[in-house]
């Protein structure tokens, strides 16, 4: 344990100490404080108002940013460790295999997931003190979906780090993912099958898989929104399922996605070669 | 101690060690010798449980992946190239220092007498060092850890005389049955420090021999060298060794360590011609 913890906190030092952070950290505040200036939260767009509509914003601008960012620099950085020599060192130090690899995952896990979280707090605050109607509900269980959708990309990144053999492999991999992932968005691909052919359990299927459109369904959910917004795959979703037990898959499924990718990650990367 | 038995690793076809044997004794300094790709770093990466292989690999009985962190307690290990760590000075230390069960003042002490004073760069990223800073702490992380075993990848390349013969000094003072093993590309930069050298070419060992150890390690030797003329660039290399310039120009002395004498007279071997006169007496 006292190994775990040693790695997560150098993991967090060293990542914090990276350009990738910083830019992330700025995307999302320097986000909040345009949705802010630009008067989100007065504005009536579809029917959603005040804070709400802020988040709903948010949450699909971060639902777009979040996964690159995660992949593309997870995997920049544990590839680009393992080229540059840093594995070489810090493994030869008596840290056992387990302990770095969770420790790395878990570190990484705190720098993704913080500025995203730290980015809606000021809002709330400033939000409550303005006197708006502050929506604890979605803040809850928004707080659970980027929990979720952070730590499934990083088990995603974490299994492309370890199979990937340069930082550029990892790279376009990682890349290709997170195209394809949007490509299968609802109103993307999904929407267009739909038209086409009637397969509605494959795309039902398809839908229910991808995370990023999970989150996307659950998330929209949260605000009783039209169903004009969330696409024909996700209304048939949440014709069959219900609203309860789809906000418990759109909780559960990515992070039981990105465990079983990490765990897949780290059986790989202790299995061969760790450099 | 350390076991070896037909040793083969690969890399998709590419054979790097070819069924390689090899039995290190307690007590054995070990020079491992060889060109580009001959496998040095590849056989280190094999002891320290960082590559997979065929054959055997036993350290104190203990296979090096399946008992990775009770091997690795008792190796020290030194990188040819100090790794790109954004993290501060202080911050390594300190995950070295409890990672590895040592003090943190134990090895601040190290790279104190290697001529590194941590405290003013303890919050300076480790990349931001120069080479021979991170050679220093590097090298003061390995032996501040106490281990049995000290493999070291060219430790000595990016260090000034006075810090080499710092670390003779420290290695000298380590307990007789300390086995070091010190890869480099030339015999010359440490035969002084072994008392057996293995030289691998394309994955065989090609040479494995005992050489005399009656060299003293934290020994100093008084050097005087008088040249028949003056010699612009070595002067520059003499003064760079510490060695100090006389009034007319052309004698030089100082001290250097005892375990650098072969890379210093393969210097001078160089102005073998403006030679004169060379003086090296043990203090």
């Amino acid at each position: 344990m006292k190994q775990l913890i040693q790695t997560c906190l150098l993991d967090i030092n060293e990542s914090i100490r990276a350009k990738w952070f910083l830019v992330y950290s700025l995307v999302f505040g320097g986000l909040m404080v345009m949705l802010f200036a630009f008067g989100l939260t007065e504005s009536r767009v579809t029917g959603f108002t005040g804070l709400s509509r802020l988040l709903i914003t948010y949450i699909q601008l971060s639902m777009a940013i979040m996964p690159i960012f995660v992949l593309i620099s997870t995997v920049r950085s544990l590839a680009g460790d393992k080229e540059a020599g840093v594995f070489e060192y810090l493994l030869s130090l008596p840290v056992s295999l387990s302990a770095w690899f969770w420790g790395k995952m878990i570190g990484r896990f705190f720098t993704v997931f913080i500025p995203v979280f730290v980015a809606m707090l000021p809002v709330i605050i400033i939000g409550g003190i303005s006197g708006y109607d502050i929506p604890w509900k979605i803040f809850f269980f928004y707080t659970s979906f980027l929990i979720s959708l952070s730590w499934c990309f990083l088990g995603l990144s974490m299994l492309i780090s370890t199979l990937a053999k340069s930082v550029d492999v990892a790279q376009g991999f990682a890349f290709f993912l997170w195209l394809l992932l949007l490509l299968l968005l609802d109103l993307i691909f999904l929407g267009l099958i739909m038209q086409q052919t009637s397969m509605p359990n494959t795309v039902i299927t398809i839908a229910l898989l991808n995370p990023l459109q999970v989150f996307r369904t659950a998330s929209m959910m949260l605000f009783d929104s039209q169903l004009v917004l969330i696409g024909p795959a996700a209304f048939l979703i949440l014709d069959t399922f219900g609203n309860t037990m789809y906000l418990i898959w759109a909780i559960v499924y990515p992070f039981i996605l990105g465990t079983i990718s990490a765990v897949i990650g780290y059986i790989t990367f202790k299995r061969g070669d760790l450099l | 101690m350390i076991e070896i038995k037909k040793l083969v690793k690969s890399f998709k076809k590419n054979k790097i060690l070819k069924e390689l044997d090899l039995s290190i004794k307690k007590g054995e300094k070990i020079a491992l010798i060889g060109s580009n790709g001959a496998g040095k770093t590849t056989l280190i990466r094999c002891i320290l449980g960082e590559y997979t292989y065929d054959g055997e690999v036993s350290i104190d009985k203990k296979h090096p992946r399946h008992h990775r962190t009770d091997v690795l307690k008792n190796i020290g290990f030194v990188p040819q190239l100090p790794p790109p760590l954004k993290m501060p000075v202080g911050s390594l230390i300190e995950f070295s220092a409890k990672i590895s069960q040592t003090k943190e003042s134990h090895i601040i002490k190290i790279a104190k007498d290697l001529g590194l004073d941590v405290l003013p760069i303890k919050k300076q990223p480790f990349f931001k060092l120069s080479g021979g800073q991170k050679q220093k702490l590097l090298i003061a992380i390995a032996l501040g850890r106490d281990c049995p075993i000290l493999i070291m990848d060219e430790p000595a390349a990016n260090l000034d005389p006075q810090a080499r013969a710092v670390l003779f000094k420290i290695l000298a003072q380590k307990p007789q049955d300390t086995i070091m093993l010190i890869s480099s590309h030339r015999l010359d930069e440490v035969a002084s420090l072994v008392n057996r050298v293995i030289e691998l070419d394309q994955g065989i060992i090609i040479l494995d021999d005992m050489v005399s150890d009656n060299v003293d390690m934290a020994q100093k030797l008084l050097c005087t060298l008088t040249f028949n003329k003056k010699t612009d660039s070595f002067a520059k290399n003499l003064i760079d060794w510490n060695l100090k310039k006389s009034q007319d120009g052309i004698t030089f002395k100082g001290e250097i360590a005892g375990a650098d004498r072969l890379k210093f007279l393969s210097l001078v071997s160089r102005y073998a011609s403006s030679l004169k006169e060379i003086q090296l007496t043990e203090k």
